[in-house]
């Protein structure tokens, strides 16, 4: 049994986690600050700029140009853009100075950098399909840098059609899964405790 | 890290403990953020300024449109000599010796002379230009080179296409480009340089780098204060903060030896990616890491813990 590639996959899944430590409702004593805050801030912004992009995808990439309510949907987008980025800024600040890394921590350092990094693409992205003047002239000047390492014979930042597809789907799908990924690392290792933790009660078991 | 530190960061924490609330707190992030977004929203809106189309280019700067059509023809413009992903004109930049923009080779094929003039002329309604596009297909590759360098000369030396005297010295090329500019004026250049490969157009690679062979696309950008010596990179039209993330891409581009660096795009991407690698690998940084230690912040986020245990 312990051959079978789904037996595999549970244990190295789902057994790992405990109810518990999926959906905690206590944390230890020391996760008390407001530093604690900006990472679920940073969720709630993306839950936002999900929302608002979704809306934005189901009427097209030039409605916002024609229609009040489109244009007053793109503003909620850019807004919740703007704020994801300050929250997620603060947080990696918060997370690099209580050195967050510590303790098999790395990956959750590392997903979030690359999380921070890819929306980043997806933000650039978004610019690029905003069918305006900003677009035009990103695209222009973007390319030049993505065609000096060659990466412009791959992505065409003047090729809206590309630029669209990336934005709404790839894109959200790896900033989507690397952010799950993220949160299941923070809770599958907890909170990282306090600097010289260990020579107090309660560090060490 | 000491081992017994290690120990503990692995360990579950088993001292004391507090109620915290995860998905009410998810909640109240979702609201809290939300009213923030949709007040910042409606005070200040999104930019919005109108695209930039060819026809407004050739009816606002009729000269500076003429001037690129024969520069285009002339091979003299940035698009003509590019390289990598449009054409073999220049082996591009490179970072030492890699020449990554040229091995990336050619797959957005762009050859601004016949794709930006000489093949919309065919559908110009001007009886002069079948004549002169007679002319310039039946001239050698030197002498159409001639013309359309003499003809350049001659427009910058006027200062403005319309004081150019006209000559015979030029050949057809004072013909082609008033027949082009009388096709976007009229709005059809738009549509021909979209619409070449299909009907349903959603590449707008030609018109765009049309438009930035010129010098119009360029003042525009300038007014809106999106150069890169105005840190243009994390600008957008408009007073709003734009992508002010890129803060640390735009920085390489006002300082040197990047600023004044033809390579500077090819260069800062490198920096870039050297800095993205240090970033994901910032825990492992000797000195990097210990800077928590050493500037001690976390005695501040800590507080009510190192207060409690009397440390």
């Amino acid at each position: 049994m312990a051959t079978m590639w789904t037996t595999r996959l549970r244990k190295s899944t789902v057994e790992k986690f405990e109810p518990q430590d999926i959906l905690p409702d206590e944390q230890p004593s020391y996760v008390a600050s407001w530093i604690y805050v900006f990472g679920v801030l940073t969720l709630a912004s993306l839950t936002v700029i999900i929302i608002t992009g979704l809306w934005l995808t189901t009427k097209g990439v030039t409605w916002w140009h024609t229609s009040s309510v489109g244009h007053f949907v793109n503003s909620l987008h850019l807004w919740s853009v703007e704020l994801f980025f300050v929250f997620m800024v603060v947080h990696l600040w918060g997370k690099f100075w209580m050195a967050a890394w510590r303790g098999r921590r790395f990956a959750t350092w590392v997903t979030g950098v690359i999380a921070f990094v890819t929306s980043i693409a997806t933000g650039f992205t978004g610019y690029l399909i905003q069918t305006n003047f900003d677009s035009q002239w990103i695209g222009s000047q973007a390319k030049d840098g993505l065609n000096a390492v060659g990466i412009g014979s791959f992505f065409n930042t003047l090729n809206t059609g590309q630029a669209t597809l990336l934005h709404v789907a790839l894109l959200p799908l790896v900033v989507g899964a690397i952010t799950i990924w993220h949160v299941i690392l923070v809770r599958r290792n907890g909170v990282v405790p306090p600097l010289d933790a260990n020579e107090i009660a309660g560090g060490a078991k | 890290m000491s081992h017994k530190e290690r120990n503990v960061d692995l360990a579950k924490w088993s001292g004391p403990k507090r109620p915290y609330d995860l998905v009410k707190e998810f909640v109240i992030a979702l609201l809290v953020v939300s009213v923030l977004v949709a007040g910042l929203a409606t005070l200040f809106g999104s930019p919005d300024q109108k695209a930039v189309t060819l026809q407004d280019w050739a009816k606002k700067a009729p000269s500076d449109f003429i001037a690129t059509t024969t520069g285009e023809l002339a091979g003299t413009t940035i698009s003509a000599a590019y390289g990598a992903p449009y054409n073999d004109a220049s082996e591009g930049l490179s970072l030492g010796p890699l020449k990554l923009q040229k091995w990336a080779g050619v797959t957005i094929p762009v050859d601004p002379k016949y794709d930006f003039v000489i093949e919309p002329l065919a559908y110009s309604k001007d009886s002069a230009v079948p004549i002169a596009l007679d002319q310039w297909n039946g001239a050698s590759a030197n002498q159409q080179l001639t013309w359309a360098t003499d003809y350049a000369s001659a427009i910058e030396k006027a200062g403005d296409s319309s004081k150019v005297t006209s000559s015979n010295a030029f050949g057809p090329v004072p013909a082609m480009s008033a027949g082009l500019l009388a096709l976007a004026q009229d709005g059809n250049l738009d549509g021909l340089l979209t619409t070449s490969d299909t009907p349903y157009p959603s590449d707008f690679t030609k018109p765009i780098l049309f438009l930035a062979d010129g010098g119009y696309l360029d003042e525009l950008g300038a007014a809106q204060h999106l150069h890169g010596d105005q840190w243009g990179m994390m600008n957008e039209t408009g007073s709003y903060p734009g992508q002010s993330w890129l803060w640390l891409f735009s920085l390489w581009y006002n300082v040197e030896p990047f600023k004044s660096s033809e390579n500077a795009d090819a260069q800062i991407f490198f920096v870039l990616f050297l800095l993205n690698l240090g970033f994901i690998f910032m825990p492992k940084l000797p000195f990097i890491n210990r800077l928590p230690r050493l500037i001690p912040i976390h005695r501040l986020i800590w507080r009510r813990y190192y207060r409690e245990n009397n440390l």
